[in-house]
């Protein structure tokens, strides 16, 4: 009974697109998201098994098991090897071969319209079209933030004109696209098109600095889910078009999240620099003086304390301070002292990437809360540790009309009765902006390397006995 | 397809996103935008439609770049994703070891 074959191919696409949804759903708690990955795993090595059977598939057997096998060895070894410090690059990385998956599946359907064998509707050559586009932009697009984040690139890199210059390239690549639409594909205007929409898409992302990064990754990762969406209109596979569009939607909302909680606004990251705001408004010069202490009268602080809250960003996870940081939460803990981390929503370099760091070091996620959580918190807190972090915990956000970060949400680590600010040296921090907290009258500076602070607030308390 | 039910399918699937997304504590911000990496590399079915139907040895190579590309996505992603999920525990379990 052969016609099984007929009702097996969308059943198993449908079964894939139902478990998908339902994987990224159980993304909403901590508990449920892994069974939830495994099944939406589960879905997808089900789906690509009954594309061999596909009624259009005809041949190239071979080939297909040779780029699937191959790639999927190279992508599961990178993937095991790379440290969790990296992962929003690998993210990039594997986000930008689906976007280039999406642009070489137009082409080929662009290069089928040429000769012949397929035809297509209006609506269906724009759609392939658009698909090529947006699919070609965030393929070169991703693999330029993949640079970046490894640190092959220069930070950014602007000139004269650059803005203009971008708007010509994505005017010609539009202008091509409505040139295929008018008269055809043929393979010379085929290549310039994917030609112009790659450039595009380096262009756009050459001039984004670092900090930046994590919103652009999470804006090319939307995008690609609206290409791989139109891909499968093209194709008339629903289940592409459904899982492409919820990943579009959920991409374009958790862009716009990450833009908020870092202040900007998403044209302002694409189009202006960040470093320009800071140039030209360093804030208010602070008042005061930083008065330091050291790693003993910290510890016995800490030691003595009821409550301590830890800040902890990204200089913390470049010192791997992580696992001494646990140690010390230990310890602490064992001694009665109650110990929270407060994580910012930016923290880390991408939203949420702080907790994976702190997760790899083996603190439990019920001892991390977010900002909205844990600020009513600080007040009632005898000792907050901030240990790697700047800007997120600058009062300036609050009370500095002047300042590049003003109206930023900030943990209110100032307003615990005393705050220990761990820094490596006198300074202003990554963004340049003078941090108002180092000169309040409750701070306290520990100067050090946060793994070597650590070590010394460990021994300092072991001490104790 | 039909153009109007293809609308249908792209708006009911915009608020699906929308709405899963809308649940997500700012924890698993990362992790979610990594799953979703993982789930858009499902590109991977229409790579092998492609190459399935190419013919001339410019689509087959396309169409063979499309695959590779495609499969690259979806393991990765996934692999990527597990990795972070695994290291997620709340301090209930994390001393049980592999229990679950």
């Amino acid at each position: 009974m052969m016609p099984s074959l007929q009702f097996l191919v969308p059943a198993s696409y449908f079964i894939a697109a139902v478990l998908f949804i339902a994987g990224l759903k159980g993304m909403s708690s901590p508990v449920t998201a892994r069974k939830g990955m495994i099944w939406a795993g589960i879905a997808m090595a089900l789906a690509v098994l009954v594309t061999f059977f596909h009624p259009k598939v005809e041949g190239n057997y071979g080939l297909m098991v040779i780029a699937l096998v191959s790639a999927s060895v190279l992508a599961w070894w990178w993937a095991k090897v790379v440290a969790m410090t990296d992962m929003p690059q690998m993210i990039a990385l594997y986000n930008g071969m689906g976007g280039g998956s999406a642009a070489a599946i137009a082409a080929v359907e662009l290069l089928k319209l040429h000769s012949g064998q397929v035809e297509m509707v209006p609506t269906t050559l724009l759609v392939a079209s658009f698909g090529a586009i947006i699919g070609s932009v965030a393929f070169s697009g991703s693999l330029i933030a993949y640079a970046k984040l490894q640190g092959w690139m220069r930070k950014s890199w602007r000139f004269p004109g650059q803005q203009l210059l971008n708007l010509l390239v994505i005017a010609a690549t539009i202008g091509l696209g409505v040139w295929i639409m008018v008269d055809g594909p043929t393979p010379l205007l085929l290549a310039l098109f994917f030609a112009s929409a790659l450039l595009a898409g380096i262009l756009v992302t050459v001039p984004i600095g670092g900090a930046d990064m994590p919103v652009v990754i999470s804006l090319y990762n939307a995008l690609t889910g609206l290409a791989v969406g139109f891909k499968g209109y093209v194709l008339e596979i629903p289940a592409l078009m459904i899982a492409g569009i919820v990943v579009g939607a959920a991409g374009t909302v958790l862009t716009q999240l990450m833009a908020k909680a870092m202040n900007r606004s998403l044209g302002n990251v694409l189009f202006a620099g960040f470093g320009k705001a800071d140039e030209d408004a360093a804030g208010l010069s602070a008042e005061g003086e930083m008065r330091s202490i050291d790693a003993t009268d910290a510890a016995i602080q800490m030691a003595y304390a009821e409550k301590v809250i830890i800040v902890p960003g990204y200089g913390l996870a470049v010192a791997q301070a992580q696992h001494k940081i646990w140690e010390l939460t230990e310890l602490l803990t064992s001694r009665g002292v109650k110990v929270s981390f407060a994580i910012h929503p930016v923290a880390g370099r991408m939203p949420g990437h702080m907790n994976v760091l702190l997760a790899e070091a083996g603190v439990p996620y019920d001892l991390i809360f977010d900002l909205e959580d844990i600020n009513a918190q600080f007040p009632n807190t005898d000792v907050a540790l901030v240990l790697g972090a700047n800007d997120v915990v600058n009062p300036a956000a609050r009370k500095d009309r002047s300042s590049p970060i003003f109206g930023m949400p900030i943990l209110d680590a100032d307003r615990a009765r005393n705050c220990i600010v761990v820094k490596r040296g006198q300074g202003t921090g990554f963004s340049g902006i003078e941090n108002l907290l180092f000169f309040e009258d409750n701070t306290r500076m520990l100067y050090g390397d946060a793994q070597k602070v650590a070590q010394s607030l460990i021994a300092g308390i072991k001490a104790l006995g | 397809m039909e153009g109007w039910i293809a609308l249908y399918i792209f708006m009911l699937a915009a608020f699906t996103g929308i709405e899963v997304i809308r649940r997500v504590p700012a924890i698993l911000h990362t992790p979610l935008m990594s799953g979703s990496n993982f789930i858009h590399g499902i590109v991977v079915v229409g790579g092998m439609v492609v190459l399935g139907m190419a013919e001339t040895n410019t689509e087959i190579v396309v169409g063979f770049v499309a695959v590779f590309l495609g499969a690259g996505n979806a393991v990765g992603g996934y692999v990527v994703t597990d990795r972070m999920l695994e290291m997620f525990k709340s301090s209930g379990n994390r001393n049980e070891g592999d229990k679950s």
